[in-house]
């Protein structure tokens, strides 16, 4: 009679189990893909409105292909020939000054950024007490959470007129400020998944090092910082992608001037900053609105791209990693 | 453990249901009192010029200490912004530093169905603005469309140090780049070298650090730099920016600034662009640093004791 009843009693809490289990299974795979549903949305929504440039004649005549990367206009100099002016009486859509100031910024960015991720990244792992640690690490991880806009504020008033004394510039919004301050947005990136590399590094590979007579030194630089590449470049690409789609900060301390130079003491206009400055007077339906649909579909790709190689790459090493471990 | 979860679980549905609950319950309140209400407790949406978001928040604030229970919310982004909120019915009333184009009015006539209304309500005189350190006090307009449009690129072209010439301007959304691209570049495109900044207060700011910079926008808010005198087309001499000036127009560039507003928009709407006509409204234009609608003369409001930004700035 006992056990029948307790025989019952178990049944009824399993089933109330696996019920439970398989509604939670339901709610997490349906949150989980709603995120991808929504990234899916995004992207159709965006290309849809840059694809009007080939649908739609009427769009297609004052904004195409043609006039975002061949047309040139008559003049001495670069800055003459591609120029991105679409509200002109007679629009001029040419991308090059757009990429040329997103390359530029994005490269003084990542010139400041690795080297100074890299540095703490390996600072943090390899040299510090853990007392250390415990402070670096959270400051540096919370320069991510800086909100954009306030680095930018910083570059506009205060950066760019400390550059400017310090080197004399013409201009005081140019490639150099826009970059620094977007350097300080990468930083935590770098660092961060550089960090996660360097320390996935097995313990067998230190004690391997200092056994053989190396010194902490030789075995950070010869030993670990090698086993640790594909993270290292798996941030720098990761931070490139965060460069390209940077806005708020380029917006601000770029200058906003779309000159086709490769100068980086000119100012300069990013393809981000473009859509956040244009977006908001556009015409809807009009030549300028669908290249700047077009502009942001650029960009995805880009960042889609740069971000799967990114993990890809993260992906791939740590499985390495675990297979020594 | 099973237990534990058992509980989360009720708890989770049960707030759940709570949540459900609430959100009905606010759902009727409020389509209740949009019922039930004068349509005026609604809120009244302003948007378009930055050069008027000032004025236009100091006109609301005026207009809704005197009549309490209204609320009227003032938004920047760009005249060119603003009229296009006016076209496709997100807002009641555009602010704009420039005249609506043609299209644009056959725009609000197609999609809202109603004709639009212009009322200008204040005058705004465009400064242009240099470095406090420039030894350069005046320049023709002409000069000024040469500079802009690159073809002077350093300052002792126009009378000033050997130094290039940097400069700031507006983006194409502003009704100040509009203004300045009819008026003085005759419609020529800007430099591309020239940069474009987020609103006239960062401009003044940019002049204000960058010794060789020149800039441009409303008077008001001039600080740190000097609005320099403009030589009209064909005028005799160049003309300071001041209340005066701007009176009896001969600062040549002076413009209006605009309140745009549907036909058929309701009356809380004309009560307001009423308002800011009314002696009361126009006192707020003075206050904020623009220039009133001279109805009368320009003796008429001359003898105000509020000096003009623009002299002030220049004194300093």
């Amino acid at each position: 009679m006992l056990r029948t009843a307790s025989r019952i009693d178990l049944g009824r809490g399993e089933r109330i189990r696996t019920a439970q289990s398989a509604f939670m299974t339901v709610l997490f795979t349906a949150a989980g893909l709603s995120a991808i549903a929504v990234i899916f949305l995004i992207f159709i929504f965006t290309f849809k409105e840059a694809a009007s440039i080939f649908t739609d004649p009427e769009v297609g005549k004052e904004a195409n292909l043609h006039r975002f990367f061949v047309d040139r206009q008559d003049g001495p100099t670069l800055v003459d020939q591609f120029i991105w002016q679409p509200t002109s009486d007679v629009p001029k859509m040419s991308f090059y000054p757009l990429l040329a100031g997103t390359l530029k910024s994005a490269v003084v960015g990542l010139l400041f950024a690795c080297p100074i991720g890299v540095a703490a990244a390996l600072f943090t792992s390899e040299f510090a007490s853990r007392r250390v640690r415990e402070i670096v690490k959270p400051v540096i991880e919370l320069l991510a959470g800086i909100p954009s806009v306030v680095l930018g504020f910083f570059a506009l008033i205060v950066l760019a007129t400390w550059l400017q004394h310090l080197f004399g510039f013409t201009y005081r919004l140019n490639a150099y400020n826009a970059g620094l301050a977007l350097g300080f947005a990468l930083v935590p990136i770098v660092f961060t998944i550089s960090e996660d590399g360097l320390s996935a590094v097995p313990r067998s590979y230190r004690e391997a090092s200092l056994a053989v007579g190396a010194t902490r030194v030789q075995t950070a630089f010869k030993v670990i910082l090698p086993a640790a590449t594909p993270a290292i470049f798996a941030s720098f690409v990761l931070a490139f992608g965060r460069a390209i789609g940077e806005t708020m900060i380029l917006l601000m301390a770029g200058g906003n001037a779309a000159i086709t130079s490769l100068s980086l003491e000119d100012p300069l206009r990013t393809l981000s900053a473009t859509i956040a400055a244009e977006l908001g007077e556009v015409v809807f339906g009009s030549g300028h609105y669908a290249a700047l649909f077009f502009i942001g579909t650029l960009l995805f790709v880009i960042t889609f791209i740069s971000n799967t190689i990114g993990q890809l790459i993260i992906a791939r090493m740590q499985r390495r990693m675990q297979g020594h471990g | 453990m099973k237990k534990n979860f058992l509980v989360f679980l009720t708890f989770s549905l049960l707030f759940s249901a709570s949540c459900g609950q609430r959100e009905t319950d606010t759902g009727s309140t409020a389509t209740s009192t949009a019922t039930s209400s004068a349509a005026d407790s609604k809120p009244m949406t302003v948007k378009g010029s930055d050069t008027m978001v000032v004025l236009g928040q100091r006109f609301a604030e005026e207009y809704m200490k005197r009549n309490p229970g209204t609320i009227v919310q003032i938004n920047g982004g760009g005249s060119g912004t603003g009229i296009a909120a006016l076209i496709n019915g997100t807002i009641d009333l555009a602010q704009s530093s420039r005249s609506m184009k043609d299209e644009e009015r056959q725009k609000v006539q197609e999609q809202r169905n109603a004709a639009v209304v212009e009322t200008a309500v204040a005058i705004d005189s465009l400064a242009v603005f240099v470095n406090e350190q420039n030894p350069v006090r005046e320049l023709s307009v002409e000069q000024l469309a040469g500079i802009y449009t690159g073809k002077t690129k350093n300052w002792s072209e126009v009378g000033g140090k050997k130094a290039p010439i940097v400069l700031y301007g507006r983006e194409s959304s502003s009704g100040t780049y509009d203004y300045f691209k009819e008026n003085v570049l005759d419609k020529a495109d800007f430099s591309p070298t020239a940069q474009t900044l987020q609103g006239t207060a960062a401009i003044v700011n940019a002049v204000a650090k960058d010794g060789n910079g020149i800039g441009y926008g409303g008077i008001a808010y001039a600080r740190n730099v000097r609005a320099i005198a403009i030589k009209g087309k064909g005028a005799p001499a160049a003309v300071a920016p001041s209340e005066n000036s701007v009176a009896d127009s001969s600062y040549p560039l002076s413009r209006k600034l605009f309140f745009y507003t549907l036909q058929n928009s309701p009356e809380r709407v004309s009560r307001f662009v009423e308002f800011a006509l009314s002696p009361e409204g126009q006192a707020v234009v003075k206050a904020a640093d623009y220039f009133p609608l001279t109805t009368g003369g320009p003796g008429d409001q001359g003898t105000s004791t509020a000096p003009a930004t623009g002299t002030d700035a220049q004194n300093r």
